[in-house]
């Protein structure tokens, strides 16, 4: 399976204060040493006391930050999150296709009883408890995740074990040359209304 | 004049030790005093500190521990290389080829070791209530020493990169990203954005920070082997420093309340 270099941008956080200005004539008498946010302002900006400490401190709250902006990658070696699966007179009815199970996703085409037809839609193999991958058992048409055994029908509704919601739908829709293209960057979760979104279905 | 004598007079040997080997109580102190090793132990210790039912002593077995796995582990790491080709061929090749391979098995069961006797040390030091003024600062030391064991654990649990671990991690850094604030999926994470636009999302939260990205990958085990290796280590090795000097500067092991 080919890997491509994805350049994300992960967000900023502020940057560095920059230095300090130059020290200017001093103010009045009364400023220097007083205890008040003036004399506190003249000895952190006009004394070279002031001025050294600051900079250290700016310098060394740029550089925290710097670190934690430095340990968020910008590129990302995970693969390209749509892909094609072919056209859509390949799906049979009733069927969950199990070949880009690898990319994450199962393509099913199945009678859906709210829209009255056959509709096809692309399944996450995420398990919605703590994140395994479950298993088709075509025997016994359900999804059973190995890890503490959650199950799930095959649309994808959660009906034993403990995973609290159904499985996520991938955003799914058809391509310029006819082929089913699956997008992994939109999600479509069933317990908020989503699967209507004409976007998490084709009609076959 | 014996060999000994010789070697002891000899310009090599007194240039290493300056002072000769203890023979009474002043001369004890100085060559405690004057050894860098040496000096960082009391130069006496009460008799109770080393009545085994008192004490337990099982915060001395953590850090001898601590020292059994860094050396192990160091030693390890000879062999061992975090990447997605190699990480789980090397491990069974530590098994299968390497001589005294066992190394690999004693980081592990040093390990788990580790974790039971830091939580006897932490349950010893409750029941004699050695967590009291002046020590609370202490025993926050120790919790956080605590932490950073059970990270240790975590991180080092990935390395052999087979399912058990894979998983393992998955699962956890989920857990994490229902955490309020730092993941993305937790409460709170919602309430910071800027218009339309989710400044906690997956792929800047704290566990997109810890993975390297949005799922367990060879960036994730690259991050792991060097938290793992150097970055807990060296945290550790700074709090321990504290936590030892503190319970010196309190009167020492198994010191009056």
């Amino acid at each position: 399976m080919a890997e491509t270099t994805n350049v994300t941008e992960a967000p900023a956080p502020p940057a560095a204060k920059t230095a300090p200005a130059k020290p200017a004539a001093p103010a009045k008498a009364t400023a220097k040493g007083g205890k008040d946010r003036r004399g506190f302002l003249y000895v952190m900006f006009c004394t070279w006391f002031g001025i050294a400490w600051t900079a250290f401190t700016a310098t060394m709250i740029g550089m925290t930050l710097g670190t934690i902006r430095f340990l968020y990658p910008n590129v990302l070696s995970e693969p390209p999150s749509k892909f094609k699966v072919g056209p859509p007179d390949q799906y049979e009815p009733e069927k969950v296709v199990e070949r880009f199970k690898p990319q994450g996703a199962w393509i099913v085409r199945h009678k859906d009883d709210d829209l009255g037809g056959d509709i096809i839609y692309a399944l996450s193999t995420t398990c919605t408890h703590l994140g395994c991958t479950p298993n088709w058992w075509d025997k016994e048409q359900k999804f059973k995740c190995p890890c503490h055994g959650s199950g799930f029908k095959i649309t994808g509704v959660n009906f034993e074990g403990p995973a609290p919601r159904p499985l996520e739908r991938w955003a799914i829709g058809i391509a310029d040359d006819g082929q089913i293209i699956v997008d992994k960057s939109k999600k479509f979760q069933k317990e908020l209304g989503q699967w209507s979104d004409p976007e998490s279905f084709i009609k076959a | 004049m014996s060999v000994g004598d010789f070697i002891r007079n000899s310009q090599v040997w007194k240039s290493i030790f300056r002072h000769p080997a203890p023979r009474d109580r002043r001369n004890r102190v100085v060559v405690m005093l004057t050894n860098v090793f040496l000096h960082l132990h009391p130069v006496s210790v009460r008799k109770s500190g080393i009545a085994l039912s008192y004490t337990w002593c099982m915060g001395g077995l953590t850090f001898f521990l601590f020292l059994v796995e860094t050396v192990t582990g160091v030693l390890l790491m000879f062999y061992y290389r975090p990447t997605l080709e190699h990480a789980y061929n090397d491990i069974l090749a530590l098994r299968d080829v390497a001589t005294l391979g066992i190394l690999r098995e004693l980081h592990r069961w040093g390990a788990h070791a580790m974790v039971i006797t830091i939580w006897l040390h932490m349950y010893r030091v409750f029941l004699t209530g050695s967590y009291k003024p002046p020590r609370e600062f202490n025993w926050g030391v120790g919790v956080i020493l605590l932490v950073l064991t059970l990270l240790l654990s975590f991180t080092g649990y990935l390395l052999p990169w087979d399912q058990l671990a894979i998983w393992a991690i998955t699962v956890g850094s989920n857990m994490g990203r229902a955490t309020p604030f730092l993941g993305y999926e937790g409460p709170g994470a919602k309430l910071l954005r800027v218009g339309d636009v989710d400044l906690i999302h997956s792929g800047s939260d704290a566990r997109f920070i810890l993975l390297g990205g949005r799922f367990v990958s060879g960036d994730t085990l690259l991050r792991f082997y060097v938290l793992h290796c150097v970055a807990i280590p060296l945290a550790a090795a700074l709090l321990i420093a504290v936590h030892f000097w503190r319970v010196r500067k309190d009167g020492g092991i198994s010191g009056a309340l």
